[in-house]
């Protein structure tokens, strides 16, 4: 023990900064600020610091990033909305914290239940991100969002989403989501063919 | 290993057939193991231990079985040597279970049976410091028996029937507790109550500690509190310390802080829904636990949910590269916990921001990842991570892990603090049930990747890490050993992933449960993890107990801190690796 150890990990102290001026002065401008820079301190061969200068800067985030629900509507030409939930309920009940409320709607004139939602709560307090909803949903109603700046002031107001807040459109989901977005277009349109080709073969039978 | 031995591993009914007088079989269906008798259970667990070689007692734990009027002690024995399961239970009547206290032949049993007392209300008789543990002195009944009730109680099982169809959002603030929500005992007066919970710690060890007077100089004992906000313990937890001096007379760990009853809230959860909540035991290390439990419930489900090839190779890279950034994340704060500041720490968060992004791109989140399913993971894994993980393991890692090394290993100042100190013996760790990295730097080479293999781990080519010192130092280089065994292992099974399906079933939400009862367990970076269910045939388990490793491994704190100096307590605990998360659970 004569202190050998200790001069050879400040060595190895020192050669980190060294490696970080380096690498600053190799990259210049490109290596803060900019996409490519903070894609290339994500990259396994990267050097020297790789701190991300948030709020400046931003590490991108992966396409199944999840944080927070939100419900899909599609729009047609004439501003229509449809929304692609049917108030089964399913992610209410595979929803681990129980943070989902779905009220269903009623037919006014005969009092049944009808497949829309009347109110639709999630409350984000509650809420631990786990995506079950999104994965279980049957009719890929509901989605986790990309959306993960979400600090406020209080909680009441902000922080329960009701419809009129949970409500995005399909367009929206196929941006943050392109893979996820096309593979389940893809599987719909095939099912829609498999439903429309067994509803030709049958008819011939009954004629 | 002697035939005698060997069948008593695998079969439970030699035991049987060894000790007629002692044990009766278990008869229930979907259950395993041997029923003692209670008045023979301490000479029972003697004769296993000394006769058989089961010598590792892991899990002790508690089942109230309500509507039978019946409470049942689960005990969970392996041998250090490895190999199966050795599981006996006692029967108790509900309205007073009490049971004799197996500290006196195994001492890791300690904490674990005054969780039991604490959460279920089983006394343990003959016990040397029979407290709740996780609850408060003072605190009014048993929380895990299944007719306890917590404020803000909805309903007994999850989904609740009030979210929908008519789900009627209401503030959970609306349901304020010091309203009608809140039950006291009839004697009991909230207004005229004191916590005098610190009194009986204190008391407690006065009664342990010797009288000190050193050769003639009149000297005083002092007792501290580190924590629970101090700074070494990486969250809050307190240890009532004696010192005469700077020397340790007696230490105490009181735990609990950060108690939220995670088994009560498991057992209110259907299966599915436990997952992202076992996320949150170790945060560190949220894909372990993620494979843990979905190993015992797999085991409790059968073989239909047997996960395909690529499902398992998957489930060990990550697992694997949870190891690392564990590993990673202790040695830096070991090091800082030493004094040196940040800079190991810093180095050591680099490596596992990286890691970290996988995660991220394969799972949705970086710390939670809520990936594992059963019969496979969520979902294969996306373009281009495959070709991340290589790159990391064959060029960035190793490099990597080569140079913490050098950084660290010669270090005097680590050398000096570490060596020799907070020593435990072999045969010490594994009385006191002491698990992963502390264990094996006790010079006991126990993995269960090798000692009872599960998933593909049988197939790799990897080394036990272990140290033979027992002291801080050891236990900081069997972690850098094991990063690179996790790393040869990653190696491998990255070369070897096959292709195919990463789920045996449909994701299905509803799970059709067969009744029955089982144990499954993995080597976390912290050591054994385990879970033990009871499943009632319903959507929810019917008892749900986690085996938490930093819990139990701070059974032998006390042991290592002894004698040794006030300072070096801090080296100690951050040698053991604890996460608050898990040990208050």
């Amino acid at each position: 023990m004569d202190g050998r150890g200790i001069l050879k990990g400040l060595g190895i102290t020192l050669g980190h900064i060294f490696d970080t001026y380096w690498e600053d002065i190799k990259a210049g401008r490109e290596r803060y600020f900019t996409e490519e820079g903070v894609r290339s301190r994500m990259e396994p061969d990267t050097k020297g610091i790789f701190t991300v200068q948030y709020p400046e800067e931003r590490v991108p985030v992966p396409e199944e990033f999840r944080f927070v629900p939100f419900l899909v509507y599609e729009e047609d030409e004439d501003g229509e909305r449809e929304i692609r939930c049917t108030a089964c309920g399913i992610c209410a009940k595979v929803c681990p914290p129980q943070c989902i409320w779905i009220d269903r709607a009623e037919d006014p004139e005969t009092g049944r239940p009808i497949q829309d939602p009347e109110h639709f709560t999630i409350d984000i307090d509650l809420c631990m991100n786990c995506g079950f909803c999104a994965e279980f949903c049957p009719f890929d109603a509901i989605k986790m969002d990309h959306e993960y700046e979400l600090a406020t002031y209080e909680r009441c107001e902000s922080n329960v989403y009701h419809l009129d807040k949970l409500l995005k459109p399909a367009a929206y989901y196929a941006e943050i989501r392109p893979e996820n977005y096309h593979r389940e277009e893809a599987e719909k349109k095939a099912a829609a063919e498999k439903k429309s080709r067994r509803r030709r073969r049958r008819r011939p039978k009954k004629d | 290993m002697s035939e005698e031995l060997t069948a008593a591993k695998t079969q439970p009914v030699s035991v049987v057939e060894r000790y007629p007088d002692w044990v009766r079989p278990e008869e229930r269906d979907g259950y395993h193991g041997v029923i003692v008798e209670p008045e023979h259970l301490v000479a029972f667990a003697e004769s296993i231990r000394d006769e058989l070689g089961f010598d590792f007692l892991t899990s002790v734990t508690g089942v109230d079985y309500h509507p039978e009027d019946r409470m049942e002690v689960v005990y969970h024995a392996f041998q250090s040597t490895g190999g199966g399961i050795l599981e006996f239970k006692v029967q108790l009547p509900r309205a007073n279970p009490v049971v004799p206290s197996l500290v006196g032949i195994f001492p890791g049993a300690a904490f674990q049976e005054r969780e039991a007392w604490d959460l279920l209300g089983i006394r343990f008789e003959g016990h040397p410091n029979h407290k709740r543990i996780l609850m408060w002195e003072g605190f009014h009944g048993h929380p895990l028996r299944k007719d306890w009730k917590e404020p803000f109680f909805i309903q007994d099982q999850k989904p609740f029937d009030q979210r929908w169809p008519e789900g009627a959002f209401a503030y959970i603030e609306g349901a304020n507790a010091f309203n009608k929500n809140v039950q006291y005992p009839d004697e009991f007066d909230p207004a005229s109550w004191s916590d005098n919970g610190g009194d009986q710690v204190y008391k407690s060890t006065e009664e342990l500690s010797a009288e000190v007077d050193q050769e003639g100089i009149k000297t005083e004992r002092l007792v501290v509190n580190l924590g629970p906000q101090h700074p070494s313990t990486h969250g809050v937890f307190r240890m009532v310390v004696t010192l005469d001096g700077e020397e340790v007379l007696d230490l105490e760990p009181v735990m609990g802080y950060l108690h939220r009853n995670h088994e009560k809230i498991g057992e209110r959860n259907t299966y599915l829904m436990n997952i992202p909540f076992t996320d949150r035991l170790d945060y560190i290390c949220s894909m372990s636990n993620n494979f843990g439990y979905v190993l015992a419930v797999e085991k409790l489900l059968g073989k239909r949910y047997a996960p395909p090839e690529r499902a398992q190779y998957i489930r060990v890279i990550m697992a694997e590269l949870t190891r690392i950034v564990n590993h990673y994340m202790t040695v830096g704060f070991l090091l800082n916990d030493l004094g040196a500041y940040f800079t190991p720490t810093m180095y050591a968060l680099k490596e596992r921001e990286l890691i970290l992004d996988i995660f991220e791109a394969v799972s949705g989140s970086r710390m939670m990842c809520n990936y594992y399913r059963f019969g496979g993971v969520v979902r294969d894994l996306p373009e281009g991570v495959e070709e991340q993980i290589r790159r990391l393991a064959y060029e960035r890692l190793p490099r990597q892990i080569d140079e913490m090394d050098r950084y660290l290993t010669e270090n005097e100042i680590v050398r000096t603090r570490g060596e020799g100190v907070g020593v435990l013996t072999p045969e010490q760790a594994i009385a006191h049930s002491a698990v992963g990295p502390v264990l094996r730097a006790s010079g006991v080479p126990y993995d269960i990747r090798r000692a009872d293999p599960y998933s593909v781990y049988d197939r790799f080519d990897f080394d036990v890490a272990v140290r033979y010192h027992g002291d801080v130092y050891d236990r900081y280089l069997v972690r850098i050993d094991e990063i690179r065994q996790s790393i040869r292992i990653i190696q491998q099974a990255i070369d070897g992933l096959p292709d195919g399906d990463v789920m045996a079933t449909k994701p299905a939400y509803k799970l059709r449960m067969p009744e029955g009862e089982a144990y499954g367990r993995v080597e976390g970076p912290k050591g054994e993890l385990g879970f033990y269910l009871v499943s009632d045939g319903s959507d929810n388990p019917w008892r749900y107990h986690v085996r938490a490793p930093s819990f139990i491994n701070l059974t032998a704190l006390r042991q290592m801190c002894v004698g040794e100096k006030i300072a070096d307590i801090v080296a100690v605990l951050g040698s053991i690796d604890i996460i608050l998360g898990e040990v208050d659970r």
